[in-house]
């Protein structure tokens, strides 16, 4: 964030006013005046209320086969088709939704937590700690993209768990990036010194200042995040890394999808849209968010 | 310029280092010893001793990272769990085919992303920008394992234009190539346009078209150049994304590269070979970020000399 920007909001704000409700507020007003960002939003709140309620109301079992039906084209009856053990796959994707979106959420959570405190020490205390934990961040940096999560889970048992950690780990650089800049730009700004000089502990700084004047590109950067996790986590359970059969989970079956391709193109169609709608969601609102905040659009 | 290069590659040792050591600390974090798994589940224990010895298990975990440090430096990995081949001699081959990959499909990606990018920002708001934003918008979402199999789907299976699967002949290159580049091109449209946008509304663009020149002039000659600029580090990060992207494009068209190699032997548990794939493609991300750099450095000097 800028500081022009943020020297406006605090002229703005009353004394009533926390941090906190002024931060989040500012941050809403921006969100519902950015139309991609609003569209993202409704997209993400639909998909999760799929997620959540969607398993309740499918009459079918996602994991009981029925071979009489098996490798069925999409029908009236079964809406995406069967796949080889005669499984629905529209009950197998609702339920899938579910599983891929809780990795990434929990992951992009887990990962921006630790990446937040590590950037915000870094950024806050300067100096030596500073060098350190940008070095090590250095190094995590130059594992690119799955990669680093494949090294995890070849020392690791392949499970849910162990793909959210090492998501979560590789998630951790760039959170942790980011926030220091942030963190970096704020505690420069006058009435952090004016704290200082009062008196006030580092922890009531961080926690009552600094931590809300930055909470807006970390969310943004959650929303990008989560995109990106999204596609990570399928991919690893395509390769048989991360969820086992015969889970749902949308990467899982895509990996059935492939299998099957000569006889039956659709089980790899329907998973794979999906993915793409949840990623698509997080980009779209992540990117809005991310205009919607820039101070260089607001002049345009 | 010079001096810059040098302390570029001294910054990098630590990062080196830092890269050697994890991925030497993943071998000693697996869970079972590996001498067991080399003799198999059943050998006597003087078998497991022996190779214990011969492998160094034994010594000081310090001396063993010394060691491998070394024998990395030399491009000795040791010899595979599984095939008891040199792990250097199993991976050179599927290393070219995998760079090849990413080389194709960063050029592809990079093609298709600047000519689409320009078309964007020099006709902003009209419908060919709303398309091409659109399609980009879908190209950065689309899982690549799953595009991949819905153009094998397409191409191959129905259309049975192009082979399923394999690389070599230049059919085979097409199908991965789109599959892995596609994400790439989306990013560099992405970025193209936007810092296109910033330049043209600068005051030496106004001043070039106000001298009279032609629009494709003030575009192309004055610019472009430096629009490329921030676009030239998304490249860099780009090809190292492909590298790792790989790994799912190969798996998807079954080509024998580098990705699929690891993908094989994490599933049969053959960390010397899943170890040196993972440093050898960090270890080409680092110096290709290096690469960018330099000529991000070097391309500013010389639009701060003219």
């Amino acid at each position: 964030m800028n500081t022009e920007q943020m020297k406006q909001t605090n002229i703005k704000a009353t004394k009533k006013d926390r941090p906190w409700k002024r931060s989040l507020k500012d941050f809403y007003k921006k969100l519902v005046k950015n139309k991609s960002a609003l569209i993202g939003g409704y997209l993400i709140i639909i998909l999760i209320i799929i997620a959540i309620v969607g398993p309740f109301l499918t009459t079918l079992d996602p994991a009981k086969p029925d071979y009489a039906i098996k490798l069925e084209e999409p029908s009236a009856d079964h809406w995406f088709g069967t796949d080889h053990h005669g499984r629905d796959i529209f009950t197998r994707v609702i339920h899938g939704l579910w599983i891929t979106m809780f990795i990434g959420f929990t992951a992009t959570i887990l990962g921006s937590i630790a990446g937040v405190i590590i950037g915000i020490v870094s950024g806050y205390y300067g100096g030596k700690i500073d060098a350190v934990i940008m070095r090590f961040m250095d190094i995590l940096l130059a594992f690119p993209g799955i990669l680093l999560a494949l090294a995890l889970i070849s020392i690791l048992e392949p499970s849910r768990s162990n793909v959210i950690y090492a998501i979560a780990i590789f998630a951790i650089p760039t959170f942790a990036r980011i926030v220091r800049g942030s963190t970096l730009a704020t505690k420069n700004l006058e009435y952090i010194d004016a704290m200082k000089a009062l008196g006030a502990s580092d922890l009531r700084i961080i926690s009552k200042h600094i931590f809300p004047n930055i909470l807006s590109p970390i969310i943004v950067q959650a929303s990008l995040f989560i995109a990106n996790a999204v596609i990570t986590a399928s991919g690893l359970s395509f390769l048989g890394m991360g969820e086992q059969p015969p889970s749902p989970e949308l990467g899982a079956l895509l990996s059935d999808g492939r299998d099957f391709m000569w006889d039956a193109g659709h089980i790899a169609l329907f998973p794979g849209l999906v993915i793409m709608l949840i990623v698509l969601a997080f980009n779209v609102f992540g990117d809005g968010l991310r205009d919607a905040l820039d101070p260089k659009m607001n002049k345009k | 310029m010079f001096q810059f290069i040098v302390r570029r590659l001294i910054q990098l040792i630590p990062v080196l280092l830092g890269v050697t050591i994890i991925v030497f600390s993943l071998m000693h974090l697996t869970p079972g010893n590996p001498a067991q798994i080399i003799a198999g589940e059943s050998a006597p224990k003087e078998t497991i001793e022996q190779i214990e010895n011969r492998l160094g298990l034994n010594d000081p975990i310090p001396v063993q990272y010394f060691h491998f440090l070394k024998d990395a430096v030399m491009l000795d990995f040791g010899t595979s769990w599984r095939t008891s081949l040199p792990v250097s001699q199993e991976l050179a081959p599927k290393f070219w085919v995998t760079l090849e990959l990413a080389v194709y499909s960063t050029i592809f990606s990079i093609f298709l992303g600047l000519i689409a990018g320009i078309i964007s920002a020099v006709r902003q708001y009209s419908i060919a920008d709303v398309g091409i934003m659109l399609v980009a918008l879908f190209g950065l979402s689309m899982p690549n394992f799953w595009f991949g199999l819905m153009l094998m789907q397409w191409f191959s299976l129905q259309l049975g234009w192009l082979p399923p699967t394999g690389w070599g002949s230049p059919q085979q290159i097409i199908l991965p190539v789109i599959t892995l580049g596609t994400m790439g091109a989306a990013v560099i449209a992405r970025m193209t346009r936007s810092s296109m946008l910033d330049v043209i509304s600068q005051d030496y663009i106004r001043t070039a078209r106000a001298k009279g020149l032609k629009e494709r002039v003030v575009i192309y000659r004055h610019a472009l150049k430096n629009a490329l600029i921030p676009v030239v580090t998304v490249i860099g990060l780009q090809f190292g994304s492909l590298l790792a992207g790989a790994v799912l494009t190969e798996t998807v068209f079954a080509i024998n590269g580098m990705g699929k190699l690891m993908v094989d032997r994490i599933l049969a548990r053959d960390f010397p070979v899943v170890q040196a794939s993972v440093l050898i493609i960090a270890v080409v991300f680092v110096f290709v970020n290096l690469i960018v750099d330099i000529s991000y450095k070097f391309l500013n000097k010389r639009i701060n000399m003219d």
